[in-house]
């Protein structure tokens, strides 16, 4: 069964539409790259899936449900902005999570923090706006859910920890389990994508394996991209 | 990143390349047994359907065979590997003489140009 699942997916803010009619069907086991420019869509759809705005019409399905409170144990999100209580300390938000997810790994949680040499001691405000998502990251790879949705993740950071985190994804990887990264730094993650899905204006123009569409354009992802979006 | 790609040629024939390398150059001996697709895949920073692909397709190509439940082994047949070597020697031989064409080269001088410079070395 697919893990994500919608149809006719439409958002409007007031008169702008959002998303307009999105359909898609996301299987287990992929990393798919949600890309397109600033404004297409791409945080909307996430948070959709997430459940955190409803769709003016149309559904989604996570996993055979529609978002809600069952989907979020399973569901793993990134959000763009930090959600977090910053007078915490890392450690505090990790107790914090491992009280709130059942799925959520501590050990995980911390030899990603030793990786990145990253202290648990420290107050999330006295953190620089990279480690801050370095921590966010952390915090949500730790889980071990069927949909990971990455809102930006490699935006923020510098190219060793953007690595890193390509790394920690291709590390986790899980036959059942399924990544969507939204992001518009193609070529850092190009490699690591089994499928495309690009997103202009609300809709959906391309939706197809990342190396059928190099193979049929002769180009690359990045390359494809810069085309179809050409300003 | 162990290495880079040519983003605009599809990954998973950029992997079969590299791996039909790592054949003819020895470092995978014949009947020895390769990597798992996780390694594989983590050394090369690719997704591992990427390269389970690149490795199903050496495996159709008989280069690779699977063991049920001990991994993927190198071919034992030297003829394959051998064969492997002429065809990995054409494509870059071609490949030079096109260059050379485009400066003006035509094949026999180019031929007598590699063996001046051999002889420099």
């Amino acid at each position: 069964m697919a893990i994500l699942e919608c149809s006719g997916l439409t958002k409007r803010y007031g008169t702008r539409l959002a998303l307009d009619r999105v359909s898609l069907t996301i299987e287990p086991g992929r990393i798919v790259g949600l890309l397109g420019p600033n404004g297409s869509g791409k945080t909307t759809f996430l948070k959709i899936c997430n459940g955190l705005l409803t769709p003016s019409n149309g559904t989604v399905l996570i996993d055979g449900v529609a978002p809600g409170a069952a989907t979020k144990s399973c569901v793993s999100f990134l959000p763009e902005r930090t959600y977090l209580n910053d007078w915490m300390t890392v450690a505090q938000i990790i107790d914090f999570f491992s009280d709130f997810y059942p799925d959520f790994s501590r050990e995980k949680a911390y030899s990603m923090l030793g990786s990145l040499n990253l202290s648990s001691r420290d107050r999330l405000k006295t953190l620089s706006k990279g480690t801050k998502e370095k921590v966010q990251l952390i915090l949500v790879m730790a889980r071990q859910a069927k949909l990971y949705l990455l809102d930006e993740p490699i935006g923020g950071v510098d190219p060793a920890a953007r690595d890193y985190i390509l790394n920690t994804i291709i590390k986790n990887y899980n036959p059942e389990a399924s990544v969507v990264l939204s992001t518009h730094l193609i070529a850092d993650i190009e490699t690591i994508l089994d499928d495309v899905i690009f997103l202009k204006d609300g809709t959906v123009t391309h939706a197809a394996a990342a190396d059928e569409l190099r193979e049929k354009n002769n180009m690359s992802i990045d390359g494809l991209f810069r085309e179809v979006f050409k300003c | 990143m162990e290495f880079s790609f040519d983003a605009d040629r599809p990954i998973y024939i950029q992997l079969k390349e590299r791996v039909k390398i790592k054949i003819v150059s020895g470092e995978y001996p014949p009947g020895s047994q390769i990597p798992t697709v996780r390694e594989l895949a983590e050394q090369s920073s690719v997704n591992p359907n990427t390269m389970q692909k690149a490795l199903s397709e050496l495996e159709r190509d008989g280069l690779l065979f699977a063991q049920r439940t001990s991994g993927r082994f190198v071919t034992e047949d030297a003829g394959l590997v051998e064969n492997l070597k002429k065809e990995l020697a054409g494509t870059e031989i071609s490949r030079f003489l096109k260059v050379m064409a485009s400066i003006g080269i035509p094949p026999d001088e180019a031929a007598g140009l590699i063996t001046a410079t051999k002889e420099e070395e």
